[in-house]
């Protein structure tokens, strides 16, 4: 396998020289090839040697030998949802250059395909989230009577499965597929709360430390330093474990200290990225202007500041939002996050996992195991390609 | 008469150039011919925005990222630079044309010494050998009159000053002889007195070498020093060329003339003050310091109604200090500040909003000074609520005053964001704010310095008239000795935190001086092309510049 | 020299400080648990002996002060404490093992955690940075827009799910490596690669993503400045700008990247370990947590953070060594 791959290699050595020579013969001598480092003309050449696997293995994938198909079923699966995807992200920017505002059209004219992808990501996410009791058909704690428990995806009755629940059943007779959907609301939504909770903390004592500076900046941020200097997710689990000696005994579920937990490391974050923004901004001659003018705090702050600090800070809402929602993911994967019975994707991988080791002979049934990781990556990859375009519009604007 | 073409070093013909922002490709250039003898000197001048480094870095083969040349032909010695290969090109670079950039503080590699980087051209290219070619850079760095020439190659850049490197910027362009250098605003981001000393090195080398070369810049006297021929360019396009003593005597276009004429603008001179008149602003005896570092040392000045004083020094020597103590951002350790008399509390926070309201600030870059999220209407509306307690059509019937007063419609510019306007405008919103509060007392620093030329003598033109509508009293913060001419009543000269001398403009601009004035005043170069020459005999080479400073 | 030694100093002494800090902040952040904890750990049925003898390990009938020092001095001497489950175990076989302690505990498990780290490290850091060197020198390119999306992607995903996809594709369906990293003492060298294989490939992923992101932004700014431009106007060749003139600027940033990301490594190893059942310290801390065993919760947050800690001030003191303006002052 190695051998046949280094020889591949060295093939295409020769393959992109030949490539470079017949270039330059054949256009010839245009600058395009003439002044063509050899390490490009490799480039391409291994590209195309890539797309050419990439054909046959999806081909292998459609093959009617069972075992040959299984084999490269994922593969197929990713290639065919990369396209549907690419092709409904497309749709959705022509309908948003043709539909909406001038201001919106605008924006949809300037898109790359990343970025409408990942807003149209977003709002399904967001209409799953929202209207999860009504597009489920199970409740998310409803044990269903006379169905059994563990039924296996895939809706194949010879392998155990029942057409009816097509992501078959968990260990107390659950339907796996309603779970899944009620699991955007929760997951997604103690995420947002989450972040919404570290933004009020941190923007705001990091727009005070920024604009009145002195003690009070000195004391924040020592105190932030420190708070960084633990690894977020080691932190998160050590006051998980001390939370959840206090939640019995105060009565209050284990999910809102976690909840409060979180914000309150995610707040460092934020904290500093709200003060290094607002002391940029502080430093402006119209801050100056309005201080020597008499104004008091607030209006500096809400005036003067604020808005000038919205477009960084979305970004990095955006960005946070994607951290906690994957710290959350992962405590949760780990057992010590968001409790049961509320349906939640961690902890639904954690509990499934072990469906993947089935993927060699029943495809399907490994797939509710990777849906439910799938669906945190592919929000958070959503909203970090919505983040990028952003990050990258606003960066663009100063050059 | 045969060998004409040979004598031609550069050859640009119609030269179309883009530039890309937001995926689509709009023109810097349109369309312009360049011819360079070799030996010869071509002044490069326009305003910023005008394509000259652009076209500067195109007589090289060479565009920026997100720039290409898309229709023309640029030939060096014969040899197309736009078809040529990369390889021919490089061997082409740094061998026979050199490159000297703006900043030579940023364009030196901060990881090597300074003759590591002189040498590398002529070894690379294979002209010299590392030793040959080290001797040969101490001899240039002699040559170009810095200190220490033995020793200053074995420095880091960060470890030389700003004049000094751009010198040895200029010694590594000399390196392998080149047969053109692009000189791109060498001097711009100097001082005046450290300017004319680079200027006077460059000259002399480029002289001795007998090397053709370009030279880009804004400043028209500069170049009027440095260059046998003026190419002006407005806007990407040509408006004339002509050797330097035709162009500078009788320029053909209206924007030439009109450039010549910027400088011409001066007041009417006003009568002496009231020797028993009560000052708008009393500073007295201030010293202040940041945190420990002591920046001004008894700093005392009076400003009277209705007249301008200009603040003159280089940077550093604590003019905008000077007007942090007034405005209070920066409470003196010592000394006052007072307002008709009356002694103002040091910090701005202790002072009433009527004595906030009479002392008012513009700022020298107006981008900063305008909060981009509010409009045009907003920014002027805030202090006239603020102080007057103006509400609703009267606060708009106020601020269309003002956008009246400085000369901007206000139906047209009421509801504009800051971003949609130009430098000049954003600067007459800043007065505009100014204005609003109905102060007695206005601080200009360096209001004039990031605009063009003919920008900036409008809104000289503008402070002026105000100042005679409504008897303001400026203080001027300035670098440039030819906005003092035009504006000032009174000059005083600052350097190193200290008050170096003061009185009326007339006196100022005539000798005796302190020595330091007169240093200063003798290198803000003129329009006359001679005026290099005749200085450098006048002083000697030694008692220009960092040198003489040094001596004081 | 002196200046710099003296920033460099300056800078260890206040990571020290801040270790000192976190090592307060874990310690109260553990006794902020409720009253007679020992009791509850040990569950009903523990004997009073069970009981006394983890409140004297405790202390818990001292002043707080003193118990932090005597907990700091014994972590200085490399005593930890003792493991709740292990000394309940004890008490319950009847046995007394040396195992008991958490550091006993802690050794063995630490050192197959560095194991993997070191395996991920010699894997990402020449992938990530000759990635990110290209990307940045072909920008904009169709190979810069698809590193860009694949490490985007890569970045986002949790780390289960990447180590699932791992394990579907090298475990499941082409059987190469095992999806299980039951490492034990006394195996080959060969064989602990073989078994480490998958939770470092995923490790990798992450941290590759990251850093040659990291790695590609530094080396585009590093291009875009004037002395670059310089460089290429003095006609040298494209290989000699980038190792003549990028790369001795570019160490200091790339060196900051890859410590960094080294640090991030230690929050990824928890749930990589668990995923594969990986016997490290990420594993043990999870389990620990789980069963609320205290000491060695501390012990195992105070070894992450101080590894974070140092990791974090190396790429403070390498910028700092490299960086010519201090190390050449005027």
């Amino acid at each position: 396998m190695i051998v046949w791959t280094a020889i591949a290699l060295v093939v295409m050595l020769g393959i992109a020289w030949a490539f470079r020579f017949a270039g330059q013969a054949v256009t010839g001598n245009a600058p395009k090839f003439r002044d063509m480092p050899f390490g490009v003309a490799y480039g391409y050449v291994l590209g195309v040697f890539v797309l050419i696997w990439l054909v046959w293995a999806y081909l292998q994938g459609r093959s009617s030998d069972p075992a040959v198909a299984n084999k490269f079923f994922f593969l197929r699966i990713a290639i065919e949802g990369l396209i549907i995807f690419s092709i409904a992200a497309w749709i959705f920017r022509l309908f948003g250059r043709s539909v909406g505002t001038a201001w919106s059209r605008k924006m949809f004219r300037s898109m790359p395909l990343t970025a409408s992808f990942g807003i149209l990501t977003i709002i399904i996410y967001a209409i799953f989230a929202i209207f999860a009791g009504v597009i489920a058909p199970y409740g998310q704690e409803q044990i269903i009577p006379g169905v059994a428990a563990n039924i296996i995806p895939g809706g194949d009755p010879a392998m155990g499965g029942n057409p009816e629940f097509p992501l078959g059943t968990d260990q107390i007779g659950r339907d796996i597929l309603s779970r899944l959907i009620y699991g955007a609301q929760n997951t997604v939504g103690i995420a947002f709360a989450t972040t919404c909770l570290a933004f009020l903390l941190g923007g705001s004592l990091g727009f005070l430390a920024a604009t009145l500076g002195g003690w009070l900046d000195q004391i924040l941020s020592r105190a932030v330093d420190v708070l960084m200097a633990i690894p977020s997710l080691i932190f998160a689990l050590l006051l998980m474990t001390i939370a959840s000696v206090w939640a019995p005994e105060l009565g209050i579920p284990l999910t809102v200290f976690m909840v409060i937990i979180i914000a309150v490391i995610d707040s460092t974050r934020v904290f500093r990225l709200a003060r290094a923004v607002g002391q940029n901004i502080v430093v402006m001659d119209y801050i100056e202007a309005a201080k020597l003018r008499g104004e008091g705090l607030g209006y500096l702050v809400f005036k003067e500041i604020l808005p000038n600090a919205t477009a960084p800070l979305l970004a990095e809402f955006g960005l946070r939002f994607c951290f906690v929602f994957l710290t959350i993911a992962a405590l949760s994967f780990l057992g010590v996050g968001i409790q049961p019975p509320l349906a939640d994707w961690g902890t639904m991988v954690r509990d499934l996992g072990g469906f993947v080791n089935f993927a060699a002979f029943a495809p399907l049934a490994a797939t509710a195991p990777l849906l439910a990781a799938g669906a945190i990556a592919l929000l958070t990859v959503a909203v970090n390609f919505v983040v990028d375009w952003m990050l990258h519009k606003s960066s663009g604007l100063k050059e | 008469m045969t060998d004409e073409t040979s004598d031609i070093l550069v050859k640009m013909r119609g030269v179309k150039m883009e530039g890309r922002s937001d995926e689509t490709w709009s023109p810097i250039i349109n369309g312009v011919d360049l011819t360079l003898k070799r030996g010869e000197v071509l002044g490069l001048i326009g305003e910023s925005g005008a394509g000259k480094s652009t076209l500067g870095l195109a007589a090289m083969g060479y565009t920026r990222d997100g720039v290409r040349i898309s229709e023309g032909t640029v030939e060096f010695d014969g040899i197309d630079l736009l078809k040529a290969s990369a390889a021919t090109k490089r061997d082409l670079l740094g061998k026979r044309i050199a490159y000297v950039a703006q900043s030579a503080a940023a364009s030196f590699n901060p990881a090597h010494k300074l003759l590591d980087q002189h040498v590398e051209g002529p070894v690379q290219h294979g002209v010299m050998g590392r030793n040959e070619s080290a001797q040969d850079g101490i001899e240039l760095y002699e040559k170009l009159r810095l200190p220490n020439p033995d020793q200053i190659g074995f420095r880091y850049p960060h470890q030389v000053s700003g004049g000094q490197l751009q010198r040895c910027m200029t010694a590594m362009a000399m390196s392998c002889r080149p047969d053109l250098i692009i000189f791109d605003e060498p001097t711009t981001a100097l001082d005046v007195t450290t300017q004319i000393e680079v200027l006077a090195a460059i000259r002399d080398i480029v002289d001795q070498f007998n090397t053709a070369a370009i030279y880009i810049t804004h400043d028209l006297a500069v170049v009027a020093q440095m260059a046998d021929q003026i190419k002006v360019l407005l806007k990407g396009d040509e408006v004339e060329t002509a050797d330097t003593r035709t162009m500078l005597a009788a320029p053909t276009q209206e924007y030439t003339k009109s450039l010549w004429a910027v400088r011409s603008f001066e007041r009417p001179t006003k009568p002496v003050v009231q020797s028993d008149a009560v000052p708008v602003i009393r500073v007295e005896n201030v010293d202040a310091a940041y945190g420990t570092v002591p920046v001004l040392h008894d700093v005392s000045f009076d400003l009277h109604q209705g007249r301008t004083v200009a603040v003159v020094g280089e940077s550093g020597s604590g003019k905008s200090t000077t007007a942090r103590c007034i405005t209070g951002l920066l409470p003196p350790k010592s000394g006052q500040i007072m307002l008709d008399g009356q002694t103002l509390p040091a910090d701005y926070k202790k002072r009433t909003k009527d004595q906030l309201r009479q002392v008012q600030m513009i700022y020298q870059m107006a981008d900063t000074a305008l909060n981009p999220r509010m409009s045009i209407g907003q920014i002027i509306a805030r202090p006239v609520e603020f102080y007057l307690g103006l509400k609703g059509k009267e606060k708009r019937r106020r601020v269309d005053a003002l956008l009246e007063q400085i000369e901007l419609e206000p139906t047209q510019y009421y509801h504009r964001l800051p971003s949609e306007l130009s430098g000049g405008q954003k600067q007459r919103i800043g007065i505009a704010r100014a204005l609003a509060a109905e102060p007695k007392f206005i601080i200009c620093d360096e209001v004039t310095s990031a605009l063009d030329q003919l920008v900036a003598e409008g809104i000289l033109r503008l402070l002026a008239r105000l100042q005679d509508e409504l008897q303001l009293t400026y203080m001027f913060i300035t670098h440039d000795l030819a906005t003092v001419r035009a504006i000032a009543d009174e000059v005083v000269v600052m350097k190193d935190g200290r008050v170096v001398e003061q009185g009326p403009k007339k006196e100022m601009f005539k000798p005796p001086h302190h020595p330091y004035t007169d240093l200063l005043l003798s290198s803000v170069p003129e329009m006359d092309p001679d005026w290099l020459t005749n200085l450098l005999n006048e002083r000697g080479v030694d008692n220009i510049g960092d040198a003489a400073v040094d001596k004081m | 020299m002196g200046s710099v030694l003296r920033i460099i100093l300056q800078r260890l002494a206040l990571g020290l400080l801040t270790l000192l800090i976190v090592s307060i902040v874990i310690f109260v952040a553990v006794n902020l648990l409720p009253g007679d904890f020992a009791e509850s750990i040990l569950g009903q049925g523990a004997t009073p002996e069970a009981v006394a003898s983890i409140r004297r390990d405790l202390g818990l009938d001292q002043p707080l002060i003193t118990r932090y020092f005597d907990w700091l001095g014994g972590v200085l001497q490399g005593d930890l404490g003792t493991s709740f489950a292990q000394a309940n175990f004890a008490t319950f076989t009847g046995t007394d093992s040396g195992a008991t302690t958490v550091a006993a505990q802690i050794a063995p498990r630490f050192a197959n955690t560095m194991f993997l780290a070191m395996v991920t490290a010699a894997i990402a850091v020449p992938f990530s940075i000759i990635l990110g060197v290209l990307a940045a020198l072909y920008r904009n390119t169709v190979f810069d827009r698809a590193t860009n999306i694949f490490t985007l992607s890569s970045i986002s995903s949790p780390e289960f799910f990447l180590a699932y996809i791992l394990i579907l594709f090298l475990a499941v369906l082409n059987p190469i490596f095992p999806s299980l990293s039951n490492i034990f003492e006394g195996m080959s060298f060969g064989e602990r690669l073989e078994k480490s294989m998958l939770p470092a490939l995923t490790l990798t992923l992450v941290v590759t993503a990251h850093m040659m992101r990291m790695t590609r932004a530094a080396i585009i700014n590093l291009l875009a400045s004037p002395y670059i431009e310089m460089a290429r106007l003095k006609g040298l060749s494209p290989m000699r700008v980038i190792v003549k003139h990028a790369l001795p600027n570019a160490l200091a940033p790339i060196i900051n990247v890859i410590a960094l990301n080294l640090a991030y490594l230690i929050t990824g190893v928890v749930v990589v370990e668990v995923v594969f059942v990986y016997p490290g310290i990420g594993q043990l801390f999870v389990d620990s947590v789980k069963i609320r065993d205290i000491p060695v919760v501390q012990a195992c947050c105070l070894i992450f953070a101080t590894a974070f800690i140092l990791l974090n001030l190396t790429a403070d003191i390498m910028s700092i060594l490299s960086n010519p303006r201090l190390r050449h002052p005027k």
